[in-house]
């Protein structure tokens, strides 16, 4: 006896590779979602006390970073400047402007200034600046173009595979010490070439290959090793 | 009825994982340098040392090295000998810490002079020109008028390494055609630039010279 007709037989099948597909999906759409700015916060401006303009003072100004990030090039730490760094121009600059005022507060009470983090990693992973910016990893391959940003945003995921990415061959990124803090680098190219050293240079895999051999980078397999980031 | 209660028991099992999805690893009990702290009345997790003590390598002996004053008055002598990295480490120090007001020549139209602070005096004039080398160092090291001291943001050394470039930077604005070398062009070709001429305060990035013949110069 027949309770179902032929063609529910086709609706079967269906139904099995349909499922088989709907579970790929929910777990791309998983994977997906971890890597999203929802998770990550990439590309999301956090409110901060003072709404500080890094387009204003680096773009329009010209500011060097290290002018406030002091400690960038010597520690793990870029470090964030104190109130007084603020107030050496703004005891002059903008001294009426309302937006200011939670600056001049802290100035006159004494009390810090409390930033919110943008960029942060779990207390897990070790990072430090002071070795990717003396072996030529400029600021904005990690942060982004900072010169346009009237808020600070992070550009990368900061997830593991974007560390592994470049880790495990630096010579996709890395560039000349000089040009560390320059926001608007440009790897050489054809119509742009570079000179260094006295040699000519058009593509950045054959800068990349000769500057990791100048900076004496480590193996890749030292660098990619879980004690690297994990210790 | 055998079966559902299996059911039930393997789905309890498969929660079990989630007691790891916790937070504990990613924000341990230890500070990331200036985070903030609720412990110490004024929230700061960055201590000061205690008042009287001396942090090794901060023992200040040196007073001529830390100061730039004799017996109160401005020396006129380096601590340390100018080589051509003193001088570079100067110039890189000087374009980052000083240039905003005092500009690249020293002239005292930096950028942010022209956004409306007090213009500084240029440093090519005759009272700076002659004036001791412990006398830049005291008015970076102390702060001058409405100048700022700049003690935290650039270390010692460094702020001599600036002291020796604006030496120079006074000897180069005051140079006379004896002081060109034999050989040189004056006034040399203009530099061109790759892309934008850089932005921060970064030294922009040169293109390289093309000479006549379509080559590459050397
Ligand atoms: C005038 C001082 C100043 C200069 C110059 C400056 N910064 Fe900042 N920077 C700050 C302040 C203040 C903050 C904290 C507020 C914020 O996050 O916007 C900050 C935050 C940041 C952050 C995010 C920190 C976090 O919480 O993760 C990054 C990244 C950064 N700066 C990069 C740069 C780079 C790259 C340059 C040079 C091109 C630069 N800054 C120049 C003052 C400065
Ligand atoms: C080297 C001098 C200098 C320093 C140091 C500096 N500023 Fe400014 N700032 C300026 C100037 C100049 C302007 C005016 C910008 C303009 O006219 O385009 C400005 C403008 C501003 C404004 C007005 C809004 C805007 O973005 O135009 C804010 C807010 C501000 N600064 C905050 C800060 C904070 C916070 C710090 C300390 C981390 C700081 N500044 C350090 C020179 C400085
Ligand atoms: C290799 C990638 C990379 C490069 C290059 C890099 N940063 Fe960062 N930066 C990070 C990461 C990752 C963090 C978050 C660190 C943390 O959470 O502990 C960070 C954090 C910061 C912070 C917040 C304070 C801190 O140290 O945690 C500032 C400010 C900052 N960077 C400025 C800079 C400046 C200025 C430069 C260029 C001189 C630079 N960074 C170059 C990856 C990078
Ligand atoms: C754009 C390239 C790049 C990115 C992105 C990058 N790194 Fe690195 N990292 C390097 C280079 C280059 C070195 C230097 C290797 C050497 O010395 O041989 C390095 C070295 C390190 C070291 C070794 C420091 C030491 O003292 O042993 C650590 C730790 C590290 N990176 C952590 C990280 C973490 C964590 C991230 C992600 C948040 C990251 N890096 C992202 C390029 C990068
Ligand atoms: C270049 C630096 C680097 C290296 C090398 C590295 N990791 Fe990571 N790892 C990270 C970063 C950064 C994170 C944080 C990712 C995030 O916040 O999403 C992380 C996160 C993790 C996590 C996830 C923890 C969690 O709760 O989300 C595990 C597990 C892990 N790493 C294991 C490893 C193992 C195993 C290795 C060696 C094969 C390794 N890592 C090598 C940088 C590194
Ligand atoms: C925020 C702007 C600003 C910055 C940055 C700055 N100066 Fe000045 N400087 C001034 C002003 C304004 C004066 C004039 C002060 C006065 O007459 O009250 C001055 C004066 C001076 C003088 C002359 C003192 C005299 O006898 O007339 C020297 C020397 C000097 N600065 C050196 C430096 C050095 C070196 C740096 C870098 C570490 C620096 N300045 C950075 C604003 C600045």
């Amino acid at each position: 006896m027949q309770i179902f007709h032929r063609a529910t037989n086709t609706i079967a099948k269906a139904t099995i590779f349909g499922s088989i597909f709907l579970l790929a999906f929910i777990l791309w759409a998983c994977i997906q979602f971890q890597r999203s700015p929802y998770v990550t916060y990439a590309h999301v401006a956090r409110p901060q006390p003072v709404p500080f303009s890094h387009e204003h003072h680096v773009g329009a100004i010209g500011l060097d970073c290290r002018y406030c990030h002091t400690s960038v090039e010597k520690s793990s730490f870029a470090g964030i400047p104190p109130t007084q760094t603020c107030m050496n121009c703004h005891s002059q600059i903008w001294l009426g402007a309302p937006m200011l005022e939670p600056v001049r507060a802290s100035y006159r009470s004494g009390k810090s200034l409390v930033w919110n983090r943008v960029n942060d990693l779990p207390d897990f992973v070790y990072f430090n600046h002071s070795i990717h910016i003396n072996k030529g990893i400029g600021c904005n391959t990690c942060h982004g173009p900072v010169d346009r940003m009237p808020l600070m945003y992070n550009e990368a995921s900061l997830q593991m595979e974007w560390c592994l990415d470049c880790h495990r061959d630096p010579a996709k990124y890395i560039r000349p010490r000089s040009q560390v803090f320059n926001m608007r680098y440009e790897p050489p190219s054809g119509s742009k070439p570079m000179e260094l050293d006295g040699k000519l240079y058009t593509d950045q895999l054959v800068l990349g290959k000769d500057l990791v051999k100048q900076y004496n980078l480590r193996t890749v397999a030292d660098i990619t090793s879980c004690s690297t980031c994990h210790r | 009825m055998r079966n559902l209660r299996k059911f039930a028991f393997l789905g309890v099992l498969a929660l079990v994982p989630l007691a790891g999805c916790r937070q504990d690893m990613h924000d341990q009990p230890r500070f990331k340098p200036l985070a903030e702290s609720d412990f110490y009345p004024d929230m700061r997790s960055a201590r000061q040392p205690v008042e009287g003590t001396v942090a090794r390598g901060q023992l200040h002996e040196d007073t001529y090295f830390y100061t730039g004053l004799v017996n109160g008055k401005p020396g006129d002598y380096m601590p340390f000998p100018v080589t051509k990295d003193v001088l570079e480490r100067g110039r890189q120090r000087f374009d980052i810490y000083c240039t905003p007001c005092h500009s690249r020549m020293g002239d005292g139209n930096g950028v942010v002079v022209q956004r409306g602070f007090q213009r500084p005096p240029s440093y090519h004039t005759d009272r700076l020109r002659n004036a001791p080398l412990g006398y830049f160092f005291d008015v970076m090291t102390a702060g001058f008028g409405a100048m700022p001291s700049y003690a935290e943001q650039v270390p010692a050394r460094d702020r001599w390494a600036i002291v020796a470039y604006i030496r120079a930077l006074q000897l180069s604005q005051n140079a006379t055609s004896a002081d060109v070398p034999p050989g040189q062009k004056v006034p040399s070709p203009a530099p061109e630039f790759r892309g934008d001429p850089g932005s921060g305060a970064t030294l922009p990035q040169l293109q390289p010279v093309q000479n006549e013949s379509g080559g590459e110069a050397k």
